[in-house]
């Protein structure tokens, strides 16, 4: 037998009444990976977590962990560990009774699970706070305390169920990193599902891409970002523009449904004309977003498309301004036909 | 010195003045009921209990109004002292069998049942509340009685000797379940059960479903994460719950009148005191028994942390 990935989803399905909420799903995630499930609320990536963390059972399909058979198997048989999204630590232990609890079942003698908490606690550096009370900490400890809890019983996959979703933006991306170099020094394999697209890309190996219970699209973060194989990935993963055919071939694109990254769509002034067939476009919104700005042009026959300049540039636009489109060819990418 | 700036016109309403001072909004709102809880309730609470520090003259019967603590001390003489640990036993026992009963039903309402099962459940539970007391102990009496319903279905089912063999035992047995301490229990349990079940499906229901998960992903089984998790996160329940039970029983002086042995109970005793006997002040030192029992149970619980994850 070939041991292809340490998990491994073969055909799963679960359906909530008429709401297929997973359907027919085919999924291998490789050990040592970041693994990332995005995908908008209600799409079956946190179905398809519980699926593997064993708090849903399919209603078809097979779901393999680390060479073993799941399906069938309650949670606490399952050589994985779950980091929840409201943390779900115990009120009524201190922190170092909750990173022990899960070797304290396993039977554990108490100094060395007491040891063993504490090492886990130094790697998520909340030593010297075991005694508190999970009420007493911020969210971003919490955070760390949940993290520990499941590290301290190696888990063979860790499942992070939107564990940033609470946090604050600084925290969220400290925390981004910080988790990112600990996978990567534990060599664990984590599955992380989110439905923030930029969280998936920063820190994910590969990342699935979640559509109405199916994985849409399955690959690096470039892959999805940049190469999107259907019009959902490309306007969930960075808000990409659909073209269809006709809009595609008036642009200089080929005559099929494409996406065309904001960023790649450049803006010339009206006595910069490129081409002989260049199309104009007139600007009808501005917004600020920091280190650039997005435009939204009006075509002449009415379609928008929004386009991200450079701030260095964006003084030279102004709205209600009439500009030429500059679309390199190579910008264009193909979409399956929906 | 004028600013220039219109003043909007005054007004000198009653709500503008208590937005404005919101203090005088809360003395308003609070001083009826503190007017009835300080002075009729606990007022006249207090009053009955000075009786105890007073005595009854034995020759002439009247009250001496002479503080003393004789009274009290008369609580420690062998036959007192058997009515406060019988009383304290039963409310003991009931309390226990009520945590047995309830806490399956209120598991279930609390987090299985769905749709209409819910109200209806709840319903089940309430409605024993609506029907008269008295009409529920006489109908338990009949219930219990030697040719009651209960003799009738254990005949029925072949299982009078069973019950026999119950009313055998010392102490729990009997002529009868009716004049049985089996059958005061019983009615207690059956009066105070929703009492229980109430704080108990409270505290279940707020239980957060991932606490629950995060344990069995740790690896509990279903019994260690009941005894780890649930049971100890519904504490203040079950501790609500018994103070109802538990003072309910100590106090009652009719369910032992009509069902159970001849042997008095707290309730009982007070209202033999200061009715027939005309000792009111030693009904004053039985009646601070059970507020007694009661705070010491109250620091118990706090000490054990029942109040903690609340």
């Amino acid at each position: 037998m070939t041991i292809s990935g340490i998990v491994r989803l073969e055909q799963v399905s679960r359906h909530f009444g008429a709401t297929r909420a997973v359907d027919a799903v085919d999924l291998t995630i490789t050990e040592g990976e970041f693994f990332a499930m995005l995908g908008p609320s209600g799409s079956g990536k946190t179905t398809c977590l519980r699926l593997i963390g064993g708090f849903e059972q399919p209603d078809s399909g097979h779901i393999v962990i680390d060479g073993q058979r799941a399906e069938g198997l309650p949670p606490y048989r399952r050589p994985v560990n779950t980091v929840f999204q409201d943390y779900a630590l115990f009120p009524h232990m201190s922190v170092g009774q909750n990173v022990a609890y899960g070797l304290k079942v396993r039977g554990q003698g108490r100094a060395e699970r007491d040891r063993e908490a504490l090492d886990a606690l130094r790697l998520v550096r909340l030593d010297g706070l075991a005694d508190r009370r999970p009420s007493q900490l911020s969210g971003g400890q919490r955070q760390r305390v949940a993290l520990a809890r499941a590290l301290v019983l190696h888990p063979k996959v860790l499942l992070l169920d939107e564990p940033l979703g609470a946090l604050d933006l600084k925290l969220r991306e400290e925390m981004q990193v910080e988790l990112k170099s600990l996978q990567r020094r534990l060599g664990l394999t984590f599955v992380f599902v989110t439905h923030d697209q930029g969280e998936a890309l920063s820190m994910a190996d590969r990342v699935a891409v979640f559509d109405r219970g199916k994985v849409a699209q399955l690959g690096t973060p470039e892959d999805v970002h940049d190469r999107p194989r259907t019009r959902f990935v490309a306007g969930f993963v960075g808000a990409a523009n659909v073209l269809e055919p006709a809009v595609s071939a008036a642009l200089g694109g080929p005559e099929a449904l494409v996406s065309l990254r904001p960023e790649k769509i450049g803006l010339l002034a009206p006595d910069t004309r490129p081409r002989d067939d260049a199309l104009e476009a007139r600007i009808v919104d501005i917004s600020y977003q920091g280190a650039f700005r997005r435009l939204q042009v009006e075509l002449r026959t009415g379609m928008r498309l929004s386009v991200q300049v450079a701030a260095s540039i964006s003084a030279s636009f102004s709205q209600g301004m009439v500009v030429w489109l500059n679309v390199p060819s190579a910008a264009f990418n193909l979409l399956e036909a929906d | 010195m004028s600013t220039g700036i219109p003043h909007v016109a005054r007004s000198t309403r009653l709500s503008d003045l208590l937005v404005l001072r919101p203090r005088l909004l809360i003395l308003l709102l609070l001083l009826p009921p503190l007017l009835w809880l300080g002075i009729i309730y606990l007022g006249s609470l207090l009053l009955l209990l000075a009786q105890a520090f007073f005595a009854l003259d034995d020759f002439s019967g009247v009250v001496v109004y002479d503080p003393t603590l004789a009274t009290l001390a008369q609580l420690f003489q062998p036959a007192n002292l058997d009515i406060l640990w019988r009383t304290v036993l039963i409310a003991l026992v009931v309390t226990c069998l009520s945590v047995t009963l309830a806490f399956p039903l209120a598991y279930y309402a609390a987090r299985h049942a769905r749709g209409w099962k819910r109200p209806c459940l709840y319903l089940a539970v309430m409605m024993p509340l609506w029907s008269s007391y008295l009409v529920k102990v006489y109908a338990w009496k009949l219930l219990l009685s030697r040719e009651g319903a209960i003799g009738w279905m254990a005949e029925a089912l072949h299982a009078t000797p069973l019950l026999s063999a119950w009313l055998a035992l010392p102490v729990l047995g009997g002529p009868s379940l009716s004049t049985s301490y089996t059958g005061m229990v019983l009615v207690f349990t059956y009066l105070w059960l929703p009492f229980m079940i109430l704080p108990l499906q409270t505290v279940l229901e707020r239980l957060p479903q991932s606490l629950l998960q995060a344990a069995s992903d740790l690896g509990a089984t279903p019994w260690r994460r009941f005894v780890d998790i649930v049971l100890p996160l519904s504490l203040p329940g079950v501790v609500a719950g018994a103070i109802f039970t538990f003072s309910l029983t100590l106090g009652d002086y009719i369910v032992p009148q009509i069902v159970g042995t001849s042997a008095l109970v707290l309730g009982q005793a007070v209202y033999t005191l200061q009715g027939t006997a005309g000792n009111l002040p030693l009904a004053a030192a039985f009646a601070i028994v059970p507020i007694l029992i009661m705070i010491v149970f109250l620091a118990v619980a706090k000490r054990t942390g029942a109040f903690d994850a609340l």
